[in-house]
């Protein structure tokens, strides 16, 4: 009796946890989906645009100027390079809350490697090797850094939490050691041109890349769709694809067009003419164009782009981010993923260092303070999920863009300090809020 | 008799002051189906991992074609084609069954990066044959019915030329006709001359897929019988006595 009792148990068990198969709901395609943009992508570009708007009207057009737009861009770089590497980070559920103290730690390595330490060997100053052998010095200690903090994480098992809090502490006072707590200054003059303002490529060199890079956008759209109909699969209709090249070029056109109408005042040019091209003509009217900062910052996305997406190594971290055992069932090295994980974040914080302390021209102590919060911000703002498995690098160049936008408009537009930083703080929780209820809207996870 | 595709002999692993699995030993001969039955925390699915490289085993041998071999990691298992699908399918559920499919052994193209058009082909193709009804190719698995994500789990587990397949539960989440389908692929593989290690808590239905059962209790092994020599009672009271009716006899 009691056996089949025990085999109606097992059963009803059995039984439970039988789920029915649904069939996929064919729903007809609006332009939207036809179009195949990611959604989440426009309502954040929605939201940069409204926020742009908003403060151009508050302060009667100062904001959407070619000078505002490009400060806005070299004001993110520093910022939106390292969020690229915490999406990686919080995409396999950890935090770094060092790359602030990282990029303070680094800065002070290369400031007193190219104001100090090579002349002292002899190197004049302004030889051309000094910069680079300072970013050399830097990267290698932002990857020392970031491979150690992954090793405590991954091999130690201590919470990135903890270590990084630690790293906080530790790493920016490891800087100040190294300088006495002196500011290092100033800086060489070719390291200076990954700064913003002191590095441009002028009109021309703008628009022939802005040119390579409109062409190599609709090369890419065309060959990705080529590959998908050589497979058999469905492809978006044509009008969708020609579409989506338009808004790739005018995107980029209109960027490129800004930024070369911003003009070097007259009052520089006079200063050192032969910089600007203007030795002989007369009147000459030189511009800006794109600053090497950005280009840096868009390199560093494209290439971040393709680890994400295209590459083992960015598989696995997203495989990881969404199911740690199962990522270590497949025979992915789940310890080793977090050394690189980190590493790569510090080598970021290096470059970032770079930028931050040649737009400044030197290096300070309190270089980079608060950077992680603004780094983390950024990332989450950009529609990374701190439950791990979600994110994108353009996100959070975006989210970047966003909170410095915010920033600047308020203190142009005269906002009272400590209401900035309430707005910053209350905007980061109200972007994760829309962002929990989009997922929950559309389904996915 | 010919040499057994794997034979785990008398292997051992504690946890803490608890002996998961005591000295157990088991063979797995080609096309042969050998299910494993016990309690939960009968040390069924502890046993498996071993041999699927997710535990290392404390004690005891592991022997794959008459050849001892070590494993220490689910890669090392992998290289030996013993293929596992967990009871909790080990779905990573933010990616695409594409990626599940293929994941830590990712196709590549001539350049090094990861060639998702050619794995989605080739994820079309193999699940055209396990599941037609399969069409959410470019979705997240997380999006996907409990049977789609078990025919992802599948799929991963034969796509690669298993030697030795490992399912651990493979219905417990299905429907009536997903089950009749692992059925079916089971005497399928079993005709290709793999062998498998079932894990059920079904005893009828591990009566009719399994040729021999072995069952467990507190981590030892109470005996392997061949299906057509036991009752299903028989089977019940090794599991809930731990002692077998046919040795004691």
């Amino acid at each position: 009796m009691y056996r089949d009792a025990l085999r109606h148990s097992y059963e009803a068990r059995l039984m439970s946890d039988q789920t029915s198969d649904t069939a996929p709901a064919n729903r007809p395609r609006n332009v939207l989906q036809s179009l195949e943009v990611d959604t989440r992508l426009l309502g954040m570009i929605g939201a940069f645009i409204l926020v742009a708007l908003v403060f151009n009207v508050l302060t009667d057009g100062r904001f959407l100027t070619p000078r505002n737009i490009f400060n806005l861009t070299i004001q993110t770089a520093s910022v939106a390079i390292m969020a690229t590497g915490m999406v990686f980070v919080i995409v396999t559920r950890h935090i770094d809350l060092s790359v602030g103290a990282i990029l303070a730690a680094c800065s002070a390595l290369m400031a007193m490697t190219q104001v100090r330490w090579l002349p002292g060997l002899g190197l004049e100053i302004g030889h051309w090797a000094i910069p680079w052998i300072a970013i050399a010095a830097g990267v290698v200690l932002g990857a020392f850094i970031g491979a150690f903090n992954g090793w405590l994480i991954g091999y130690q098992g201590i919470p990135a939490f903890i270590v990084t809090l630690g790293g906080f502490l530790v790493w920016r006072n490891v800087g100040w050691y190294q300088t006495n707590g002196q500011t290092i200054g100033p800086l060489d003059q070719t390291f200076l041109t990954f700064g913003g303002i002191n590095g441009t490529l002028g009109g021309p060199l703008s628009w022939g890349l802005g040119i390579i890079a409109i062409l190599a956008s609709i090369l890419l759209i065309f060959r990705t769709r080529r590959t998908k109909v050589s497979h058999g699969f469905p492809v978006k209709p044509l009008w969708a694809e020609l579409c989506l090249a338009g808004l790739c070029a005018a995107a980029i056109a209109g960027f490129v067009g800004v930024l070369t109408s911003y003009q070097v005042p007259s009052r520089v040019v006079a200063r050192d003419p032969e910089k600007y091209g203007c030795a002989v003509a007369e009147g000459c009217t030189p511009v800006y164009g794109l600053p090497i900062s950005v280009l840096l910052l868009l390199a560093i996305a494209i290439v971040m782009t393709v680890i994400a997406r295209r590459t083992r190594f960015g598989r696995y971290i997203f495989a990881t981010g969404g199911n740690p055992d199962a990522a270590e069932l497949s025979g992915i090295n789940t310890r080793m993923l977090t050394v690189k994980i980190f590493a790569l974040m510090g080598v970021l914080c290096a470059i970032s260092a770079v930028v931050a302390s040649a737009r400044l021209a030197n290096h300070s102590n309190d270089l980079g303070t608060l950077d992680e919060l603004r780094v983390i911000a950024a990332a989450v703002i950009g529609g990374t999920a701190l439950s791990g498995g979600i994110g994108t690098i353009y996100g959070a160049i975006l989210g970047a863009l966003i909170m410095q936008s915010l920033q600047s408009g308020m203190a142009m537009v005269g906002v009272d300090a400590p209401l900035q930083n309430i707005v910053v703080g209350a905007v980061l929780v109200f972007a994760v809020f829309i962002d929990i209820q989009y997922r929950k809207r559309t389904g996915a996870k | 008799m010919a040499t057994p595709l794997v034979e785990m002999k008398n292997v051992s692993i504690a946890f803490g002051g608890v002996q998961a699995v005591d000295n157990v030993s088991i063979e797995l001969y080609p096309g042969e189906v050998v299910g494993l039955l016990g309690h939960n925390g009968a040390g069924k699915s502890t046993l498996i991992k071993m041999l699927s490289g997710a535990y290392k085993m404390d004690s005891g041998e592991i022997w794959v074609n008459g050849k001892r071999v070590s494993i220490t990691s689910p890669r090392d298992a992998r290289d030996h084609n013993i293929e596992t699908i967990y009871q909790t399918l080990a779905l990573a559920d933010n990616l695409d069954a594409a990626s599940n499919l293929f994941l830590g052994r990712e196709l590549t193209t001539s350049l090094g990066f990861v060639d998702d058009d050619r794995m989605e082909a080739e994820t079309r193709k193999i699940m055209a044959r396990l599941n037609p009804n399969f069409k959410k190719l470019k979705e997240p698995v997380s999006a996907l019915s409990g049977g789609q994500r078990q025919s992802v789990a599948i799929a991963r587990a034969v796509y690669f030329n298993a030697k030795i397949l490992i399912m651990d539960e493979p219905t417990a989440a299905l429907g009536v006709h997903e089950t009749a389908m692992v059925a079916e692929l089971i005497q399928e593989l079993k005709k290709q001359g793999l062998g498998i290690f079932l894990i059920s808590h079904d005893t009828r239905e591990m009566m009719d897929l399994c040729d021999r059962v072995s069952v467990m209790k507190n981590g030892q092994m109470v005996g392997t019988e061949r299906v057509e020599d036991v009752t299903e009672d028989d089977i019940l009271s090794m599991i809930i006595l731990g002692k077998n009716p046919k040795a004691a006899a």
